[in-house]
């Protein structure tokens, strides 16, 4: 049968050959380069042919008359001419004007590393990312750390990003801001985040030169964007030696609302009689947790999430008291946190969206602080200067209720105007033995920012913040500029300016409101390349900090303070990664240069800060072998040595002098996790689960953050880690109620 | 003579549907080049082609499909052929067919695309486009579960998983002997898809 067709082709072939006119040409975009590949045809018949890699194009037609030449190529506009099809053949050469299209333009990506499944640009961690780094306890800061800006403080929480303090760095989620996103902590200990990776889609780490719809921070910004949907039913377990955790979510059959609880109990008694630390716990940490979602689709297709998290934490621990050879510090900490995040997002049609988020949290916070000796009874020294503060209890609550509006408007092509508004209400009661202070703000902005597509490889985004704080009485203009432009394949050059404000920190706030806001300038200079599995950044910035907080003494025990302090931070980073040189291995490098000064707070002068090193650098690696099952990851990471500082009030001036200052030792750690996934590679499995096992510290290298000083300056002590290394185990399990691999098998 | 007159009882049976005698020569002739055609441009332009008789004729999906089937050709022989790119254009000639009539056969098309794009990066990819490429296999078979050709692919799917993650040849086996008697019991159409039984065939043998 098969040799009798020709027979047949051959007949109508023939027939049709006779008459037919050869149309060819060149095809080129508007530059003049080649477009292999497109496409050009007679419209409404089976002729036509494409273009080679020269920009030639050449077909033969059996058609006749008037017809329509149409060209088109995916991301360029079409193209279409009348033709009057003869017996002559024909030649025509056509141009193709590109269309600026979201997949093809450049975006602005200046001083923010975005991550996530976002197919944009700069993907550069995501969630597995995050719980994978070596070392970093799937905590979102500390695989944050790994990218250059960010400095290696290990005393105490926050991001310390190109010579900023930790409260300059604020986190968001889904648009609105975090009042407390970590633990509270004991003095010279970090604390971990509150938020788990896996909540979150999308992370953005700005360093620097961000958005107009975000304020309140001078440095950077932690910008987190919660998943919609979970991808299935599931029931969860956890099972550790310091945690036991339970949790359950629903996603409906249709995939459009779910709904989900938590509940985790943290206790590292077993773990602290294993493993010595330091400070004597006389009450073991213990946390509780719980936590609960529902999201659904509207009928527009918009989105409304809804997160709640309550938080109960408990310990005590006994430390040498610096100033004497026998007494100790006895301080304790109990905390209650609840975080409520309620955000709707709709499309609202005519090219407009909206994205409403609300908010309301709680944080109270129990300290106290006793001098104790030998057998643990308090003491009391009211005649020694040294054990001034020495005894104390307080009781802090930070309350904040928000409420933020965007709205988004289309323009030409894909350009877009989005403005808004954001409202939020701060109550802040602190009681410091029994003397009582309250701080009411509400704080008012208002943000406008356009994103500008002049062609696929221009664009600009222009925007502009007004802030007022009630509490300050003072409002600011803060306008934001970036730019970037394509210089090749993947490859782009973007540069950002931008003004940001932050009003003083509540402990200043108590002593004077007769305070104006702290001012940063961003000058932020962008290099990047990527492909898929690779991407290479360099960025240049230099920052100018203005009317930063400074201490006024006005006797030895007391101070006020004043805008009059100042500073800059200047350098230069570079971030590799690569997931593709060799099979099933991902790494990346950081390196960061930073020179700052300022002089802030007690400073003498223009002053490197005592959380700031000139080099950092990580480097993390990452390989799953999947005979095993099992992903190894490794992260290394240096710096350079901070100074320190002790700075001592002297009467003579009424001024602080340095009495003792240094540089601490160079910074190393090298932290180590495995991962075992015996579900590894299925799709859909009943039961997935993943054994972590993870060591900080590998080499047991003893840190030093900086030194804490008796109150004659005569006895110095490092700030250092509570135990040489930090061990988890721990199971993890999920029981899948997906239904896609039974309804493939019923087939069977 | 015999066979002339079989061939000519066909082709007048042809000429009693809606398609005519003209898009059956042209789609013939196309299909005959999926055997000459060797390099990555060979099946461009073969798919460009089947896409121009979809875009002339408007109510037929079989041409998008075979343009679609074109590219995936090249999408598993050609190394260094962008997957994404390519797999964004089978999905959308996909989008064309599914416009004119939702067909099981179109599923076999989306199954290789996302296939193709799993296999770029298998570790990082295998929850987003491993799971597309398998609700491809499940929707095709809602329509149509006697279409043999999704029991190979998702015979494929498993013979070339690790044992360890649940594939592997025992496992694969029964689907490939599904899909050969789904095969050995088709009803042949003209110009509808009639690929596979063979490497069906040949996979079961391997699995024996």
């Amino acid at each position: 049968m098969k040799s009798t067709f020709p027979l047949i082709f051959l007949f109508i072939l023939a027939s049709a050959a006779s008459a037919q006119v050869t149309i060819s040409g060149k095809l080129k975009d508007n530059k003049g380069r080649p477009l292999p590949g497109a496409t050009v045809s007679i419209k409404d018949s089976y002729d036509g042919g494409l273009v080679d890699s020269l920009g030639n194009f050449k077909f033969t037609t059996s058609e006749k008359g008037e017809h329509l030449l149409v060209a088109s190529n995916m991301g360029y506009k079409g193209f279409e001419e009348k033709i009057v099809i003869g017996s002559e053949n024909i030649t025509r050469d056509i141009s193709l004007k590109e269309e600026i299209s979201e997949l093809k333009a450049v975006t602005v990506i200046s001083g923010s590393f975005a991550a996530g499944d976002t197919k944009r640009a700069a993907t550069v961690l995501n969630s597995i990312d995050v719980a994978t780094v070596g070392g970093g306890n799937a905590d979102i800061t500390a695989a944050v750390k790994t990218l250059p800006g960010a400095q290696q403080v290990g005393e105490q929480e926050g991001l310390f990003v190109r010579g900023g303090a930790g409260y300059e760095t604020k986190q968001f989620i889904d648009g609105t801001l975090v009042n407390n996103p970590y633990n509270t902590s004991v003095p010279d200990i970090a604390s971990r985040g509150r938020f788990s990776p896996f909540l979150f889609k999308g992370t953005v780490f700005s360093t620097g030169g961000y958005s107009a719809l975000y304020g309140e921070a001078l440095s950077s910004a932690l910008i987190l964007e919660s998943i919609d949907f979970p991808e299935r039913s599931a029931a969860n377990l956890s099972l550790s030696p310091i945690i036991v955790g339970a949790g359950f979510q629903q996603l409906a059959d249709n995939k459009k609302s779910s709904w989900g609880v938590n509940y985790n109990y943290v206790n590292l008694i077993a773990y602290f009689n294993i493993v010595k630390q330091k400070p004597d716990y006389f009450k073991m940490p213990e946390f509780h947790s719980g936590d609960a979602n529902f999201r659904f689709r509207t009928k527009r297709g918009g989105m409304v999430k809804y997160y709640t998290t309550f938080s109960k934490s408990t310990l005590g621990l006994r430390r040498e008291d610096i100033d004497s050879t026998d007494l100790k510090d006895a301080f304790g900490l109990d905390n209650i946190n609840w975080y409520n995040n309620l955000s709707w997002r709709e499309n609202l049609g005519k090219g407009w969206k909206m994205n409403i988020g609300s908010g309301y949290s709680t944080n109270t916070d129990k300290l106290s602080q006793e001098l104790q000796d030998r057998n643990k009874t308090q003491q009391y020294f009211p005649d020694r200067p040294w054990a001034t503060g020495k005894n104390f209890s307080i009781h802090n609550r930070q309350d904040l209720s928000q409420l933020k509006a965007v709205f988004e408007k289309r323009l030409f092509g894909i350009s877009a105007i989005r403005f808004g508004s954001e409202y939020m209400y701060f109550y802040n009661s602190s009681n410091y033995n029994n003397l009582q202070s309250t701080l009411k703000e509400h704080f008012y902005s208002v943000f406008a920012e356009t994103d500008i597509y002049v062609t696929n490889d221009l664009a600009a985004k222009i925007g502009g913040r007004f802030e007022r704080s009630s509490i300050i009485d003072k409002s600011n203009f803060a306008p934001r500029i970036s730019f970037a432009y394509k210089v090749g394949e993947g490859a782009q050059v973007s540069a950002a300016y931008g003004i940001f404000y932050q009003k003083p920190e509540n402990q200043q706030l108590i002593f004077t409101q007769n305070l104006d806001y702290t001012k940063a300038t961003h000058y932020i200079l962008t290099y990047q390349k990527s492909t898929n599995d690779r991407i290479f950044r360099a960025e240049a910035y230099y920052k100018k900090y203005d009317d930063l907080v400074k201490t006024v003494p006005v006797t030895s025990s007391y101070g006020t303070y004043n805008n009059n302090g100042t500073g800059y931070a200047k350098g230069i980073e570079f971030f590799w990664r690569d997931k593709k040189s060799i099979k099933n291995f991902d790494y990346w490098i950081s390196y960061s240069y930073l020179d700052t000064k300022r002089d802030y707070l007690n400073y003498t002068g223009l002053l490197r800060p005592n959380f700031a090193t000139p080099h950092t650098a990580s480097f993390v690696m990452k390989r799953f072998f999947l005979d095993m099952k099992t992903g190894f990851n490794f992260t290394y990471t240096f710096a350079t040595g901070r100074p320190y500082y002790n700075f001592i009030y002297t009467n003579i001036g009424n001024k602080y002098s340095i009495a003792d200052q240094g540089k601490t030792k160079q910074f190393h750690n090298l932290g180590f996790s495995m991962n075992y996934v015996p579900s590894a590679g299925k799709i859909n499995p009943k039961v997935f689960w993943v054994l972590v096992a993870s060591v900080t510290n590998v080499l047991g290298y003893e840190p030093v953050y900086g030194y804490n000083y008796s109150w004659n300056g005569m006895n110095k002590q490092p700030i250092t880690n509570t135990a040489p290394r930090f061990y988890f185990i721990g199971a993890f399990f999920s029981w899948g109620v997906d239904r896609t691999q039974d309804a493939i098998n019923n087939n069977l | 003579m015999k066979k002339l007159i079989t061939i000519m009882l066909l082709l007048a049976s042809l000429s009693g549907f809606t398609q005519s005698e003209r898009f059956f020569a042209a789609m013939q002739k196309n299909l005959k080049m999926f055997d000459s055609s060797k390099t990555t441009a060979d099946y461009q332009a073969l798919s460009a082609a089947f896409e121009r008789i979809g875009d002339a004729e408007k109510t037929q999906w079989l041409p998008y499909y075979y343009a679609g089937l074109a590219l995936a050709t090249a999408g598993w022989a050609d190394q260094n052929l962008n997957k994404d790119d390519n797999a964004t254009k089978i999905k959308a000639l996909c989008d064309k067919a599914d416009a004119i009539g939702k067909s099981s056969e179109i599923f076999e098309i989306r199954n290789m695309a996302a296939t193709q794009q799993m296999m770029v990066d298998p570790q990082s990819r295998y929850m987003t486009y491993g799971a597309e490429a398998g609700s491809a296999l499940t929707k095709g078979m809602e329509i149509d579960p006697k279409n043999p050709r999704l029991y190979y692919l998702q015979g494929m799917s498993v013979f070339n998983t690790p044992e360890a993650f649940g594939g592997g040849k025992a496992k694969a086996k029964p689907i490939f002997e599904k899909s050969v008697a789904l095969f050995k019991a088709a009803e042949v159409k003209p110009l509808y898809p009639k690929w596979g039984q063979k490497q069906a065939e040949d996979m079961l043998a391997q699995c024996q």
